[in-house]
């Protein structure tokens, strides 16, 4: 279960976020969605204690990430943020490798190796395992970042905007691999998305935001109504339903 | 306002001309009060010194060093600031100035090399030679702003001020072999102190090069959008930018000559205006040119009178309160993200 | 995981493959040999007392005293160039821009000036340096408590405040150096120009377990270097307190940097040169394959440089000159090629 209590941040002199009093049940993928500029990815960054909010609590897992030792923190929770640039030059093996650091403290035992040849495997990267990630195309190198946080081997994963910069098979792909994380690794999975219908088709709760504040939070059935996603987006939205589910038509 | 978006992260937002037309007079009165203080200032300059205008000779001590000092002032102190801007402009980037971008540290090499190769060179020489040396750092500068890939408005000038740093670690090795490092720290340390009738004049120059800045600021402003969006809007691209580069030149290496470096100078003054003012070109040009005019002659009135009778070097004056207020705007323009 | 097929193990190696272990360790055994065979022709070669007589071992002992101050300048410059740049998620900006020299030109500037020659003498009791070292080190510290306490945790924001400082500090310097006369002048100067042949070598018994220490902690922090170089928000998610490891690695930067400046003064480009060329040879992330490589490439360079200017130009003294020069010029080359900090 993820909590927060009060949870408020204010930057660049005038956007403010919150008060956001919400609690995240665990298990399953839950999408945050909203226009842009809503706060949705600073959220997910002071949920990922990359941020601290300027007041209120936020627990992971019954971990207070402010307050807890950043190492266990590390074995709860892994976040994946958008822009990803090393100066060192890794292979795609090496950069999966640094998800064990909590676990390993740098030195890598035969348990760690087996979690990074599974995660390999999960994410079909065995084949490229020795590329170096600026040799790979941008799916594949969001493809090592993703393995690179479940080889973390934390109960909960967040990903900001995995789908940026995926073409539309890519994100399908990578959708179902965030699927069957959740499903067949048991990992509570919290993305950032822009894209309603692929939002609700591979989700299980859809958390929207306008303005700093959480407009609503509900199961994907009962958010893919017309009424809901006009007001979470500000513009009108239909809703078609398709032979798998309902589909958000806002042209 | 209209606004033209800027293409590049944390490009500077110039409109061009302004649509809300306030009245003539609220229009005119700051720019007169300014105007008042910048006179004021510069008959201050006039009568302030050692040497006592009143004694007998004191019209022809006047007439030879008084005079040119602060025409000198007036000229460089515009004339500086006004390159800051269209550099600004051009780059798109607010911390772009000659001595963020080693302009100043390649006119400084070119003189120690004046110096080294012709005995006793004239100052016409010594101008030319800073000029072309000026007009070749600025070009590499450039030429290197178009590789850069990551356009971010820390990153270029920091990357101007290391090629400053690798020129002026040249300099400081030719003039240490030639044994002149003391001949390159005097002139680095830009002064006004000796500057005096026949030396001055080569001032005038600028005179013409700020004036047509007048005339072609708003190019230098299209041209900052880039190439594309330059060209498309019918503007000849690569006439700009080569004029931008030559009056930059120019300007720089006249002034180096005459006067020495004035670190800072035409990076605080434009962002001073716009931070009082806005981005509005025009409006803001004549108010450039005037707080130049006033930073300079104020620096100037104060390391001629701290330590009477000895004088500070305007440029340590200068290169001291400049860096602070650059460190202002950087975490300034930090904190609002 | 659900995948319960059984997974041949593998390694995960800090080397692509073994052809780069092979380079690396290639590399790194050919320059022990010639920074052993520079360290022997450096001390005895051309010595012009018969070998084995008092003479000659006075004359090596003199020469063996400029090794270790290489040594120790080597060792400085690049642990604190490679865990600067580890640090700060760049490669291109080095401690040295962050005003270490300017704060040294200041402070030798300051007593020259305000003591006349007599300055000169008075900077270099052993009580000054050690003020000299805690200037330095307090500069670094407060200017990122400052920077990284406030709002923003830029490195470029952070890097152009001291590059700017830096400057700033100049300024003062200059102005005071222009009002030396020429006689002092000349004093400052063979202060402010790194000297080899002419170091500060009473320094020196203070200066080498100091710096041993540092290099030590940093070598025994080398893993967690490696995770550090992934930049703050993926060290964090790796359960780093990023900016606690930030300021530690600062001071001990600091700490470095005050130890060389204060032997020999400061030297804008070497720290980049070897670094640069480091990662070129080792390329791989680990700090345990870059360090070795990087100190010994200084200390190559610093002791082939001394010796060719010794023994062929007879001018030692442009050692660090002539190294200045050529890193200066590979870092124009770097930023063009690369494009990028």
């Amino acid at each position: 279960m993820i909590t927060l209590e009060n949870v408020t941040k204010t930057y660049a002199g005038e956007t403010t976020i919150g008060p956001i009093n919400v609690q995240i049940p665990s298990g399953g993928i839950t999408s945050l969605v909203g226009p842009n500029g809503a706060g949705k990815s600073t959220v997910l960054t002071m949920m990922g204690r990359l941020m601290s909010p300027d007041s209120g609590r936020i627990t992971v897992g019954g971990l207070d990430v402010a307050q807890a030792k950043s190492n266990e923190v590390a074995k709860t929770l892994a976040i994946l943020r958008q822009e990803n640039h090393f100066v060192t030059r890794l292979t795609v093996r090496q950069l999966i490798g640094f998800g064990r650091y909590p676990h390993s403290r740098g030195r890598l035992t035969v348990e760690d190796e087996r979690h990074i040849n599974e995660a390999l495997e999960f994410l079909n990267l065995t084949a490229l395992q020795d590329r170096y990630l600026d040799e790979l195309s941008g799916g594949q190198r969001q493809r090592a970042y993703v393995a690179m946080v479940l080889a973390q081997d934390t109960e909960y994963v967040f990903l900001d905007e995995p789908l940026n910069n995926l073409d539309m098979s890519h994100s399908v792909q990578m959708m179902r691999q965030l699927r069957a994380a959740a499903d067949d690794l048991g990992r509570t999975v919290i993305v950032v998305m822009h894209d309603i219908n692929f939002a609700s088709r591979y989700s299980d709760n859809i958390l929207a935001m306008n303005d700093g504040q959480v407009t609503h939070f509900d199961t994907c059935a009962d958010t893919m109504k017309s009424s809901v996603l006009t007001e979470i987006f500000g513009t009108s939205v239909r809703i078609i339903d398709d032979i798998d589910g309902p589909l958000a038509v806002y042209f | 306002m209209t606004k033209l978006s800027p293409t590049r992260p944390d490009g500077l937002v110039t409109s061009i001309g302004a649509s809300k037309n306030p009245g003539l007079w609220s229009r005119t009165w700051p720019l007169l009060i300014g105007l008042m203080v910048t006179l004021s200032l510069i008959i201050a300059s006039l009568f302030i010194g050692v040497y006592d205008l009143s004694s007998e000779g004191g019209r022809e001590m006047f007439l030879i060093t008084r005079v040119p000092r602060t025409l000198a002032l007036i000229l460089s102190g515009a004339s500086m600031a006004v390159v800051g801007l269209i550099m600004q402009l051009m780059t798109q980037n607010r911390f772009v100035e000659p001595s963020t971008t080693g302009t100043i540290e390649w006119a400084g090499l070119g003189l120690i090399l004046t110096y080294i190769f012709i005995p006793q060179p004239s100052l016409m020489l010594r101008m030319m030679v800073a000029i072309v040396f000026a007009l070749i750092g600025t070009i590499i500068f450039f030429a290197f702003l178009q590789r850069v890939a990551l356009k971010s408005s820390l990153v270029v000038p920091i990357v101007g001020l290391m090629l400053g740093a690798v020129v002026g670690a040249v300099s400081t090795f030719v003039a240490l072999q030639a044994e002149m490092l003391q001949n390159l720290g005097i002139w680095f340390a830009g002064s006004f102190t000796g500057v005096t009738r026949g030396r001055y004049e080569l001032l005038w120059i600028v005179a013409v090069t700020t004036i047509i800045v007048y005339f072609v600021a708003d190019r230098f402003t299209v041209a900052g959008l880039g190439q594309e969006i330059a060209t498309s809007v019918g503007l000849n691209y690569r006439a700009v930018m080569i004029v931008g580069i030559s009056i930059v030149a120019i300007t720089t290496g006249v002034v180096s000559v005459v006067v020495g470096s004035l670190p800072f100078l035409g990076l605080v003054v434009p962002n001073i205006v716009s931070m009082f003012r806005g981005d509005n070109l025009r409006t803001n040009l004549p108010w450039v040119v005037m707080v130049g005019i006033v930073v300079i002659t104020l620096t100037d009135i104060i390391g001629r009178t701290i330590i009477m009778p000895f004088e500070i070097p305007v440029s340590m004056i200068l290169g001291v309160l400049g860096a602070t207020v650059f460190v202002y705007l950087i975490v300034r323009r930090g904190r609002r993200g | 995981m659900a995948n319960t097929m059984t997974v041949p193990v593998e390694t995960t190696s800090n080397f692509i493959n073994a052809k780069h272990r092979r380079r690396w360790l290639i590399s790194l055994i050919g320059l022990i040999v010639v920074a052993v065979g520079l360290t022997i022709a450096t001390i005895v070669y051309s010595n012009p007392m018969p070998l084995g007589s008092n003479g000659f071992w006075k004359i090596a002992e003199a020469r063996v005293i400029s090794v270790v101050v290489i040594a120790v300048v080597a060792l400085s410059h690049s642990f604190a160039t490679v865990a600067f740049h580890t640090v700060t998620a760049n490669r291109i900006v080095t401690p040295s821009i962050l005003g270490f020299e300017a704060l040294y030109g200041l402070i030798n500037t300051a007593a020259v000036f305000f003591f006349g020659a007599l300055g000169a003498t008075l900077t270099r009791g052993i009580v000054s340096y050690f003020f000299q070292v805690a200037m330095m080190v307090a500069f670094a510290t407060l200017l990122y408590t400052w920077l990284l306490g406030s709002k923003f945790t830029n490195v470029h924001t952070m890097l152009l405040v001291g590059v700017v400082m830096g400057a700033g500090l100049a300024s003062l310097t200059t102005f005071m150096q222009r009002m030396l006369d020429p006689n002092e002048f000349d004093i400052l100067t063979a202060r402010l120009m790194g000297n080899i042949s002419n170091a500060s070598t009473e320094y020196l018994p203070y200066a080498v377990p100091i710096v041993l220490v540092v290099v030590t902690w940093l070598w025994l922090n080398s893993r967690r270097l490696d995770t550090l170089s992934l930049g703050s928000a993926v060290s964090t998610n790796l359960g780093l307190n990023h900016r606690t490891e930030l300021i530690k690695v600062l001071i001990a930067v600091s700490i470095l940097m005050a130890m060389t400046t204060s032997l020999v003064g400061p030297m804008t480009f070497l720290g980049f040169l070897v670094a640069t060329m480091a990662y070129s040879i080792a390329d791989t992330y680990s700090h345990r394959a870059i360090f070795p490589i990087s100190f010994l490439l200084g200390y190559v360079l610093l002791t082939g440089a001394y010796f060719v200017l010794r023994h062929i130009f007879y001018a030692q003294g442009a050692v660090t000159i002539i190294v200045e020069l050529i890193g200066g010029l590979v870092f124009l080359i770097v930023i063009m090629r690369k494009g990028r900090l």
